[in-house]
Formats: C-alpha cells, sequence, structure tokens
C-alpha cells in the first residue's frame, strides 16, 4: 500500500492506492496545525512510502513516521495523477486554495513547461471564497448561485481585495447579485485562459483542485475552450494531487 | 582592527551607527546560513569570507588610508564603467552593491514605487547613511543603461558627486563613435579629479591588470564545466561580487590560487555535489552582495549552478581589451571595442545575448536555465520572453522567476525551481 499526502493552503488530502487502484481517501481541513491535521489523517495506516505534496511537503518528515517518507512538488504530483486518470492528456489545470497551475504533458505525461499565478490570491479559489463573502453564502453554494446569472457585469480588477469592492459597487448600482457572481466566476477563467495560453494549451485539458468541484467554473471554462476542446474532470478533483504522490510512492519503492 | 576602531571610522563617515550595526548583524546571519552552512567547501573560499566579513571594515580603512595618500575613490553602478581608465589615474574603483532593502521609505520619495530594488537600495542606502562605500567616494559614476537608472541618477546626483556616462542603446558605428566620445569625457573627468594624466604607460598597466583579474574569473568559469561540479554558484557568485570591490592585484592572486585547488579537485574526481546533480545555468539581472536568495533556493533544490550569465558573472568577464594598441588613440579603440560587446538587455536588438546563453548552456553542460528578472525591470522582462522562445526552439529547457529582494516569496520560488529541477529527470 502506497499513501500520497496532498497539505494544500486550504485542505489536505490523503489517498491509499495499490497499482493504481484507490483504497482509501480522507480530507481535512489544513487549518493552523498541518501537522497535527496530518496525523489524523495517518492514524491507522503504514504504507511502504509515504510522497508528501503541496505547501506542506517538507513539514511531514518532521513527524518522525515509521515508513519511508519522501517529497515532490504539486506540479509534478499533478501531472502523474492526471496522466494515470486520464492518459491523454495533454494540459492539467489545478485551481487550488492558493495557487493556480498550468501545466503542459507530454505524451508520456512528463512535464514540459508549466506556469504558476503570482504571490498572490487572484484567480484562486481564496478569490472565490473570498468574493462569496459579499453574498453571504458558503463556497460549496457559489457555483450554483452564479450560474443563475445571465447578463454579467465586466470584472476588471485581478486583485482579490479590489474586486470585493468592485462587486460591492456594482451592486450600489442596482446590478442583480447573480449577475454579480456570474461575473466574478468569469473573471477566474479569464485569468485561468491566459496562464493556460502561455503554456500551449492542448486537449484533452484535466481540470483538478478544490475549484473543480464548482460547476459554474466547469461551464465556464468549457466555453472558453470551445465545442472542440475535451475538458475531463476527475470523479474527486481535489484528490488529484495526493492520487499523483501516492503513484510517485509505489514508484519509489519499485 | 578592533571594534572600536571600526565604529570610529563609520562616525567619521557618518553613517548612522545603530542601523548599520542592525545592517552587519543582519548580514552576518544571512551569511551564515547561506554560506557557511554549506558542506565540502574549497579551502580558498576562507579567504572570500575574510573579505566579506571585513567588507564594511579592512577594505573601508583601506580605502581611507589610500584616500589619505591623496588617491581618489570611485564608485560605481554598472560593467560599462571602463576600471581601466580609472586605475590609470591612480584611483581606487569599487561596485556599489545595492543588494538589499534598506531605506525604501525614504528611496520611495525620490523615485517611483515600481522602480526596481536595485535602484531603490543605492538610493536607499544613502539616505539611511548605511554604506561606508558610498560615504568613501569622491566621485560616483553612473550610466544610462535602463530609464529607471538615468531617471534615478538626476536625484541620486543631488546627494552626491556624479558623472554620468551615456551608454548607447544600440551597436551600429555611430553608436560605438558616442560611447568613445563618453570614454574620453570620462578620461578628462577622471584626469581632472585625481590630477594625474592617463598616459599611454599607465593605462598600458592597468588594462594588464584588469585583464588579469578577467583571466582568472575566466579560468575559475571554465572549471565549472567538470562534472561533479567542483565549487557552488553561491561561492562563484560570492567571487563575482567580491571582484567589484577588491584590490584587483591580490584578488587575481587569491582566485588564482583557488582555481589551482579547483584543478586538483577535479584530477581527483570530486565535487561540492554528487555528480548527476541537475546544472542549471543562472541567466539574467545582476545580483549584488548580499542578493543571494535565489541562488540559494536553487541550490536548495537538488541542483547546482553552473555560470551566471548576468552583469556580476560573464557579461563583466567574457571578454578582454586588446592589449596591442601602442598608441592613446589605439587604446581607446580597443577599450570601446571590448565594452560595445557586453550584451546587456538595454540595447535593441541584442540578439548576441542569446547566441551566448545557448553557448553558456553547451559550454557549461547545463541540463536548464533559470532566467532571473529584477521585479520592474523591462529590458530583461522582454528578453525573458524573446529567450524562453529561442531556448525552447533548441530544447533547452527555461523557468522564467521575477522577484525582488524581499523574502516573502521564498516558498513560491521553491515550489517553482523545485518543479523545474524534476522537470529535468
Amino acid at each position: 500500500m502506497f499513501a500520497g499526502i496532498d497539505i494544500g493552503s486550504r485542505s489536505t488530502e490523503l489517498v491509499l492506492q495499490k497499482e493504481g487502484t484507490v483504497i482509501h481517501r480522507a480530507q481535512l481541513p489544513t487549518t493552523f496545525s498541518p501537522l497535527e491535521q496530518c496525523r489524523k489523517l495517518l492514524e491507522g495506516y503504514s504504507p511502504e512510502c509515504l510522497v508528501a505534496t503541496g505547501y506542506g511537503r517538507e513539514l511531514v518528515k518532521t513527524l518522525g513516521l515509521p515508513y519511508r517518507v519522501e517529497a515532490i512538488t504539486e506540479i509534478k504530483a499533478h501531472a502523474l495523477g492526471a496522466h494515470a486518470l486520464f492518459p491523454d492528456a495533454r494540459t492539467v489545470l489545478d485551481i487550488g486554495g492558493q495557487d493556480t497551475k498550468a501545466i503542459s504533458l507530454n505524451p508520456k505525461g512528463g512535464v514540459l513547461r508549466f506556469e504558476m499565478n503570482d504571490r498572490c490570491a487572484a484567480g484562486t479559489g481564496k478569490f472565490l471564497e473570498y468574493t462569496a463573502n459579499v453574498f453571504q453564502i458558503s463556497i460549496e453554494e457559489f457555483g450554483a448561485y452564479a450560474l443563475k446569472g445571465s447578463n454579467p457585469p465586466v470584472i476588471n480588477s485581478m486583485c482579490t481585495v479590489f474586486a470585493e469592492t468592485e462587486a460591492t459597487s456594482l451592486m450600489a448600482q442596482g446590478a442583480l447579485p447573480e449577475d454579480i457572481a456570474l461575473a466574478l466566476h468569469t473573471s477566474v477563467v479569464r485569468r485561468t485562459s491566459t496562464m493556460l495560453k502561455r503554456v500551449g494549451l492542448a486537449f484533452p485539458l484535466v481540470f483538478s483542485g478544490g475549484v473543480a468541484n464548482n460547476a459554474c467554473i466547469r461551464k465556464l471554462l468549457q466555453e472558453d475552450c470551445g465545442e472542440q476542446g475535451i475538458l475531463c474532470v476527475a470523479e474527486e478533483p481535489d484528490m488529484c494531487g495526493a492520487y499523483g504522490a501516492s503513484l510517485w510512492a509505489e514508484r519509489c519503492c519499485s | 582592527m578592533s571594534d572600536a576602531a571600526h565604529t570610529e571610522m563609520w562616525e567619521k563617515l557618518n553613517l548612522d551607527i545603530s542601523a548599520h550595526d542592525g545592517l552587519l548583524e543582519v548580514l552576518g546571519k544571512f551569511y551564515g546560513d547561506i554560506y557557511l552552512s554549506q558542506e565540502n567547501r574549497l579551502k580558498g573560499m576562507e579567504y572570500l569570507d575574510f573579505v566579506l566579513s571585513e567588507v564594511h571594515g579592512l577594505r573601508i580603512k583601506e580605502l581611507q588610508d589610500a584616500k589619505a595618500t591623496g588617491k581618489k575613490i570611485i564608485g560605481t553602478f554598472c560593467v560599462f564603467v571602463p576600471e581601466e581608465l580609472t586605475l590609470a589615474a591612480n584611483a581606487v574603483h569599487v561596485g556599489l552593491c545595492s543588494g538589499a532593502d534598506a531605506g525604501t521609505d525614504e528611496a520611495e520619495k525620490l523615485v517611483p514605487r515600481n522602480t526596481c530594488a536595485l535602484i531603490k537600495s543605492f538610493i536607499g542606502f544613502k539616505l539611511a547613511r548605511l554604506c561606508p562605500f558610498t560615504e568613501s567616494c569622491d566621485l560616483v559614476v553612473g550610466e544610462t543603461t535602463c530609464d529607471g537608472k538615468k531617471k534615478a541618477y538626476e536625484a541620486f546626483g543631488k546627494l552626491v558627486p556624479m558623472h554620468v556616462m551615456e551608454v548607447p542603446q544600440t551597436k551600429t558605428d555611430d553608436a560605438k563613435q558616442l560611447f568613445k566620445s563618453e570614454v574620453l569625457r570620462y578620461k578628462a573627468a577622471l584626469e581632472e579629479l585625481t590630477g594625474v594624466e592617463i598616459t599611454v604607460e599607465n593605462l598600458r598597466k592597468s588594462i594588464a591588470i584588469v585583464n588579469e583579474k578577467r583571466k582568472a574569473l575566466q579560468r575559475l568559469s571554465r572549471l565549472r564545466a567538470a562534472d561533479p561540479a567542483p565549487i557552488s554558484g553561491r561561492d562563484a557568485l560570492l567571487i563575482n561580487q567580491v571582484s567589484f570591490y577588491d584590490d584587483p592585484v591580490r584578488f587575481t592572486q587569491s582566485i588564482n590560487t583557488l582555481c589551482d585547488q579547483i584543478e586538483e579537485r577535479i584530477a581527483q574526481g570530486e565535487g561540492v555535489v554528487p555528480s548527476g546533480t541537475k546544472r542549471l545555468l543562472l541567466s539574467g539581472c545582476p545580483m549584488a552582495v548580499p542578493n543571494w536568495k535565489l541562488p540559494y533556493v536553487m541550490e536548495s533544490s537538488n541542483a547546482v549552478i553552473v555560470g551566471e550569465e548576468s552583469c556580476i558573472g560573464s557579461r563583466n568577464i567574457r571578454d578582454l581589451v586588446d592589449e596591442s594598441g601602442d598608441c592613446m588613440d589605439e587604446m581607446l579603440d580597443a577599450l570601446v571595442d571590448r565594452y560595445m560587446k557586453i550584451d546587456c538587455a538595454c540595447f535593441t536588438p541584442n540578439d548576441e545575448r542569446m547566441v551566448n546563453v545557448e553557448n553558456m548552456v553547451s559550454e557549461l553542460k547545463a541540463d536548464g536555465v533559470v532566467h532571473y528578472a529584477l521585479s520592474f525591470c523591462q529590458p530583461y522582462a522582454h528578453e525573458a520572453i524573446k529567450l524562453q522562445n529561442v531556448l525552447s526552439e533548441k530544447g533547452i529547457p527555461m523557468l522564467s522567476v521575477e522577484t525582488g529582494y524581499s523574502m516573502e516569496d521564498v516558498e513560491q520560488l521553491k515550489t517553482r525551481v523545485e518543479a523545474f529541477v524534476e522537470m529535468l529527470d
């Protein structure tokens, strides 16, 4: 049994698998004590090898676990995960809590080129979470809410804080909240689309990370890619990184 | 030199003593973490450790002693200022480092906020009274390489005695003529300041001194082609940084001694990292002391830096001055020819830089290139895009990084660099 753990800014995921077949999946919020959360997730399991990824990847080594622990970057983990789930995939888009990554893959699943967002939250899950607050709804409901919009105004600001201000101003001007919500989703996709073009977007495109759970972003991304563009979303898109890491754990031991 | 003697000297230079103490403390800690923690370091690096530990101490004392004998101190920011002329005029040539954030709030009163960290740093160091080099200078020589610098010198010129050289933006014959007239103007300014006439004899001697320094650095650069890498990129960068303010003759001797040790090490098949470690070429903007953030991140990511395609690196050492000239005009032409070969991004079209990067990749057997542009440095940010396209056609992987001096983005940089190194497998 091989384990992968993805310690992101917002949530931590654990995947245990053997020869590609998933045995166990679990998720916890990362919180202020990521190590404690990792310990909880790993309790009762003793894989042959654990590979950590995500921004907390080096932290796991300090846990003193009685099995082999390695670390890889989230770029590599997502590339491995996407290639295993969709072997034809040529591009990966991962939108997580504080990072957005666009990765172009060669036919064997190797990373050819990648782009990450700058050091701020623009265009990430955090952006949606923050702006969802304006509507006093949860991040889980935000996508469905935005899908009700039909006539989105243009949100110009890339900055999360300024975008919130812009949304508030639009409300004051009488724009419908659903339309503003749709506009905020559109701005995320617009930014993402630029990144995808920079790495040389080719299809099929795998969309992973927590934001791939958002139906509105999925719809807008598909529209942006055009009808010909094949968009693949895993069953549990937030698990892709941890799954990729677990595959690497297996490769490390063979 | 005792602590008290240091402090007395700094007080005479009108430094802000408590802020300066704070700076040295941070610098010392930073140096310990990034440099002294390295394994398998070369014995010859002790010289560099000593020079750096006394960068604001003994070296400044040497400058004061030189001044006491009537020598003048010339401060520079750029590889376009001909050191050969400075030395011929019996003056001391020092690079003013500007590699750390200091006095930023004050600097932003004189230059716009979206100015690169290097420019803000030299202004900030002056305004915060933290740099004993700047305070020791009898003349500071600027150059019109980029818009940020040339406009900043207008403000800086009100704070220090300043001479600005016009560096052309193209390499046409007319541009070379312009640079020659600027070399002549600098020569005249030096002669007036020092009272020393620059003659065929003293210029010939100084050209030889500077050529020898560049040859020693070229030798070091060539040795880095060995696998396993015999010296860390951090150490090599430090050597290049120190070349800007150490005594040139002493420095050349020390680097040649170090190179002898490196040759022994290579003969024994030893290195600072295991053979097969991914080899990276660092390319782009200059990295002044103590701007070691990115090299540290790179060498903490299972990789080793094998070359610096940078002003503090290949741009400063690649070309020598032809020593065959035997009259003043021929010698000055030789100087102009040498300096106009510099492939700074301030030139257009500057295609030779693309070729030079490619050559370095193959000569140093690099697996990939990390391009570094200082935030808000337009010339290098433009060339990052151009270089990425050129290299991708040749199948050479490149990672483009834009950053400043602050530590806030270290984790993000680590992820990018580590992912890039993983990609090279």
